[in-house]
């Protein structure tokens, strides 16, 4: 069985259907990518594997065990991390002790919790921001606290939820960077992305999908040449020429 | 930097308190600072769940009144002293406090103050009709077991300082970090493997028992109860949130601090400025005057809520919260110059 | 069965003007999202504002009306303008600034009127405060009836200013995302001071009918709000059809338990509705019926 498997998932929002019948299957130590026009319906796949809705109908399987259905702080427990895509720093605490509260979750004795943030920390990059205030980082600086905080908790699936946007070109690079030391880390990564340099260049398959539904799953390349991909961002014109 | 260090103030003044009874013989003002460490307590029960939780406590007298009902009625129906009352009254806060946070707390934000809200008034109301138990509104006796206030004092004084030291030690470990995270963002914390419901369980529950305790106290102390003041919605819950709010949300020493003012406030009114506007209107004659000291003889619950008022608008993060900013900039502009 | 219909009646008519209370509150907890804890305390000032004009000018109740829904008009308006609306931009820990700021209000509210007019109960006695008509064994109380027509015609004008009138949309537009609201060119601010003076006005309608056959006195504004929020809970948040079938059902649910339960619990019974609804029920009505 795959390390990660989603079954048919179904979300129904009222009449209307956000994700619709969608399966894919993750392996372990890779870098699994998510993309699709707005509203297609990847945030609502982050939401229903890391628990914050409940699924409408379908299974979702991580390592063996069935995960559908349980509480988000259960499945961050079970190892899956997420962040998001509107970054959540916890403001009134500095960079550190965002960690911290997080590191706890493996670390239960707070020197043990202070290390394992620390390190996370440093792994990051942000080792000089520890004490500043979250409240006063720039959107860089929060995304990657974002995914500091996650990596405190030991995940060993990680979802990132458009960790790019809204970053410079050199900022970027250093996103990639970091999302590769991830994944050589050991930590399986699922990645939704707009920017196409980030998730062609870093994943390994990529899934596009449209309303809720499975256009194509393939390499970057085999997904890039795909002419439904291209007519659904591009527009029915673009993807009758390819 | 170390224990001694970061705590001269407190210690200084922890030192002053213990002193106090030997310093300031006057029976009177030894009842204000009993007041005052009572609402120590109470404000950081208040200020754990509130403050530092984010879920802000409207009712803090249902188990201010839980407390002290539960010593009284040990005594009353039980004859046990009552005394027992406040390691009983603390469990019995608690014992009300689990079963009403597994409830509430799925609700978010203002409506669960609206239920700590609801949970006060029907356990007015409770203690009211249920006459067979409590008396109702006769209320009950307490034969209290020093002459002297002293006595008192001491252990007023021990549970001002449990309260403090405890939330301190609380707010540095783990469940601390916890509970602020979920007053910052409960999704996030959710995400970050906090069981949410859990430790606003814990925090609650810990509220409980510290308010509890005082009430407890409260009626060992002033040896009698009645539902009207100790499960009152603004000399009860709402000093309490004054307490906080003027003190500071989330600090350890804001309730202190608040205690200290708001029973002076309190005092102030009902005693028309310690006997001030009553001494004038004699020494004066002016009939005017004579009206001024009813008025504000009856003001205090007025002064509540202009305080609020003022308060939430003017200096939200309270004496503490706001002093520490001030404090900072201070520092800030000195050391670019220097 | 002469009682139960007289129960009924009762609790329907007197549901009517709660339902005036009802609205005034949902929709401003709808439009500004704040839980107006100072809701029949407003109320209040309304009733004393018609004690005054009655006692020292013989003034009608029913055309005081025309004064006192005016003056809270301007009251709601200025304690939103100079004391809610400003806490938007205050930044705080404490997450329920509003709704404590509106306790503050209240209590200052209650505790001025006290020092005016003293605890005394005071009652303002018309020519029809004890009238009643009486048909098939029930006695309808007059004052009561007239109360709820008001309360209707107030109702249906309030419908039409929300439906056909521009600010009237503004005001729903807001409701539903102030923040879209404000894109496309509405006063946000501007709205949620006029929305907050309507409710008072409402409340101030309720208040200014009921006195004829209530009695007065400064901490009446506690229950008044009390039910208010029950109402709105009731109902569903922003719903105003929701607000009515909630003030109905709470005039019934205490017209019932008062008359065949006791009258001491009628306090009780409205707490325990409030606090079943607010936990199994969260939408309200509106939920229900998907209004």
């Amino acid at each position: 069985m795959a390390y990660f498997e989603a079954k048919n998932i179904v979300k129904f929002f009222g009449g209307l259907a956000a994700v619709n019948g969608v399966e894919f299957k993750v392996e372990k130590g890779q870098i699994y990518g998510l993309i699709g026009p707005n509203g297609s319906g990847k945030t609502t796949i982050f939401n229903l594997i890391n628990g914050y809705f409940p699924l409408t109908k379908g299974r979702i399987y991580f390592d063996g065990e069935e995960i559908s259905g349980l509480k988000t702080y259960q499945i961050c427990q079970k190892g899956i991390g997420r962040t998001f895509q509107v970054v959540k720093p916890l403001k009134r605490m500095t960079v550190l002790d965002n960690v911290i509260a997080s590191a706890f979750l493996r670390s239960p004795n707070k020197a043990g919790a202070i290390k394992l943030a620390e390190e996370t920390i440093d792994f990051c990059g942000m080792t000089s921001h520890k004490d500043k205030l979250a409240k006063s980082l720039p959107i860089a600086s929060r995304k990657r606290l974002e995914i500091a905080r996650s990596l405190a908790t030991k995940p060993r699936l990680l979802l990132l939820d458009e960790t790019a946007a809204g970053l410079n070109p050199s900022e970027l690079e250093q996103a990639i960077d970091l999302i590769q030391k991830i994944r050589d880390s050991g930590v399986t990564v699922i990645i939704v992305e707009h920017i196409m340099k980030v998730i062609m260049t870093i994943s390994d398959t990529i899934l596009c999908i449209n309303h809720g539904m499975v256009i194509a799953e393939g390499t970057p390349v085999e997904v890039a040449s795909n002419h439904e991909v291209i007519a659904a961002y591009l527009g029915e014109d673009y993807g009758a020429q390819s | 930097m170390t224990f001694m260090k970061r705590n001269t103030a407190p210690l200084i003044v922890l030192l002053l308190l213990i002193a106090f009874p030997w310093i300031v013989q006057d029976s009177y003002y030894q009842h204000l600072m009993i007041l005052v460490l009572m609402w120590v307590a109470i404000g950081s029960g208040w200020n754990l769940i509130s403050g530092y939780t984010g879920q802000v406590l409207f009712g803090a007298a249902a188990f201010f009144g839980m407390g002290a009902y539960t010593a009284a009625l040990l005594l009353n129906k039980l004859d046990i002293s009552a005394w027992w009352g406040l390691p009983l009254g603390a469990v019995l806060s608690v014992a009300l406090a689990f079963p009403f946070g597994w409830i509430s707390f799925r609700l978010r934000g203002p409506y669960f103050a609206l239920v700590t809200l609801a949970l006060n008034e029907i356990m007015r109301h409770v203690a009211t009709i249920w006459e067979s138990l409590t008396e109702g509104m006769v209320g009950l006796l307490v034969m209290q077991t020093f002459v002297s206030k002293v006595p008192y004092y001491y252990i007023a004084l021990a549970l001002a300082v449990l309260s403090i030291v405890g939330v301190d030690l609380v707010m540095r470990s783990r469940w601390g970090y916890y509970f602020v995270s979920i007053r910052e963002d409960q999704d996030a914390a959710e995400s970050m493997g906090i069981n949410t419901v859990r430790y606003k369980m814990v925090s609650l529950c810990l509220s409980a028992l510290l308010i509890g305790l005082a009430g407890a106290l409260y009626t060992n102390y002033m040896g009698f109860i009645d539902p009207k003041v100790v499960f009152s919605l603004h000399d009860i819950s709402i000093m309490a949130i004054l307490v906080g709010i003027v003190g500071g949300v989330a600090t350890v020493y804001g309730p202190a601090v608040g205690a200290f003012i708001m029973v002076a406030v309190q005092e102030i009114f009902r005693s028309a400025g310690f006997g001030l506007f009553p001494y004038l209107s004699k020494a004066t004659g002016w009939a005017w005057m004579a009206t001024v000291t009813k008025y504000v003889s009856e003001a205090h619950v007025l002064s509540f809520g202009l305080l609020v008022v003022i308060v939430i608008l003017y200096l939200p993060n309270g004496v503490t919260g706001d002093w520490s900013n001030l404090t900072r900039r201070l520092l800030f502009r000195k050391r670019e110059t220097a | 069965m002469e009682v139960f219909l007289q129960t009924l009646v009762a609790g329907i008519l007197k549901g009517g003007l709660y339902a005036l209370i009802g609205i005034g509150m949902t929709l401003i907890m709808g439009v500004m999202g704040i839980i107006n804890l100072a809701h029949g305390q407003m109320m209040m000032v309304a009733m004393y504002v018609t004690y005054v004009f009655f006692h020292y000018m013989g003034l009608d109740p029913y055309i005081t009306l025309l004064i006192s829904m005016p003056a809270l008009f301007l009251l709601g308006v200025l304690i939103q303008k100079f004391l809610l609306n400003p806490l938007m931009k205050v930044e705080s820990i404490l997450p329920e600034n509003q709704v404590l700021m509106t306790v503050g209000i209240g209590m200052v509210l209650t505790e001025v009127a006290r020092f005016i007019f003293t605890s005394n109960y005071l009652s303002v006695k018309t020519s029809y405060s004890t009238a009643a008509w009486h048909w098939g064994g029930i006695s309808f109380s007059v004052a009561l009836c007239i109360a709820f027509v008001f309360a209707c015609l107030l109702t249906v004008i309030l419908f039409w200013f929300l439906i056909k009138t521009d600010l009237g949309r503004s005001i729903r537009a807001v409701s539903q995302d102030g923040e879209a609201a404000q894109l496309m060119g509405i006063n946000s601010e501007r709205i949620k001071v006029i929305t907050m003076g309507i409710g008072a006005g409402l409340v101030a309608a309720a208040g200014t009918l009921l006195l004829p056959i209530y009695y007065l006195f400064p901490d009446i504004g506690g229950p008044f709000t009390r039910r208010a929020f029950i109402i709105t809970i009731l109902g569903g948040l922003g719903s105003t059809v929701g607000a009515i079938l909630g003030g109905v059902s709470l005039g019934l649910a205490e017209a019932f338990g008062s008359t065949y339960v006791g009258m001491e619990y009628e306090d009780l019974i409205g707490m325990m509705i409030f606090v079943l609804v607010l936990l199994f029920l969260p939408g309200g009505f509106k939920r229900l019926t998907k209004v």
